[in-house]
């Protein structure tokens, strides 16, 4: 099950559409790196709504996005994560802490948005 | 509906599908969509464990009745390499391979009942509970 990937100006939107494999979260993380590359994105949306469940390896997997995204120069949201896989989340133990979230597709664009004014008037 | 559905794991793969196995058969017997979402959220990481500790299981769902409460009882089984230190393996954060070490403990706070044997050699089994509310 592939992941789309549609690239919007500066940034790389990817929609998961169903439940995925371990091995189809590997690959979402290897292509995500790669295209960070080859488009030279900025910031990185992961679209979680379609998720039923984010157990430990998900939640592993989208850390670790992050934190690779970000050693090829993007920042990385996760939106739509729903209320009850946050509440089993919570129950689990398991944090994002260190990734950025935000409600939905438009909240994930607003902060990237954001973020990258402040880098524009920070380097003045 | 029958009372009981069976999925072998081997692969990743069956993880997701022992979730929606089971999802679906807490579904028809009626638990709430919150309830069903840590219902996966606990097979998954059952699941994960076979995969990863043992390779190849089982995953037993059944439904279960008692003094007018109904549940569902879920079962995980291989014939792995077990557990060496059970009390160890369910505390937060303990994990052999440097992973979260949250399967286990989370699993025992999202049901009701839970209980495991395992030996080193034999292989782990775990069964956990949970009544509809
Ligand atoms: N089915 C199993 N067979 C053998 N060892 C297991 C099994 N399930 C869990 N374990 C052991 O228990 C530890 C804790 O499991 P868990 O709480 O799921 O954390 P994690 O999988 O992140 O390490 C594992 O690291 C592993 O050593
Ligand atoms: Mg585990």
């Amino acid at each position: 099950m592939e992941v789309p990937i549609l690239k919007q100006g500066g940034y790389l939107i990817a929609s998961i559409q169903s439940a995925l494999s371990d091995a189809d979260l590997l690959s979402l993380r290897d292509e995500l790196a790669y295209r960070v590359g080859r488009f030279r994105s900025r910031g990185v949306i992961v679209d979680v709504t379609a998720l039923d469940v984010m157990d430990s390896f998900a939640t592993r997997t989208m850390r670790s996005i992050a934190h690779m995204l970000k050693l090829r120069g993007a920042e990385t949201v996760i939106v739509g994560i729903q209320p009850e896989v946050a509440f089993a989340m919570v129950q689990l133990g398991l944090t994002l802490e260190d990734v950025a979230t935000a409600l939905d597709l438009e909240e994930g664009l607003a902060y990237l948005n954001r973020g990258m004014k402040r880098e524009n008037t920070g380097a003045r | 509906m029958r009372d009981e559905s069976r999925v072998p794991i081997h692969s990743d793969i069956d993880i997701v599908h022992a979730r929606q196995k089971g999802r679906e058969f807490a579904a028809r017997i009626g638990f709430s969509s919150g309830e069903l979402t840590l219902i996966a959220t606990a097979i998954s990481e059952l699941a994960r464990n076979i995969v990863e500790y043992a390779q190849h299981g089982e995953m037993i769902f059944q439904a279960i009745h008692l003094a007018g409460q109904e549940g569902i009882c879920i079962t995980a089984k291989d014939e792995g390499p077990g557990i060496l230190d059970v009390g160890q393996a369910l505390q937060d954060g303990y994990s052999s391979r440097r992973s979260y070490g949250l399967g286990l403990p989370g699993t025992k706070r999202i049901v009701d009942e839970f209980e495991i044997a395992s030996e080193v050699g034999t292989g782990t089994t775990i069964v956990v509970r949970k009544w509809k509310k």
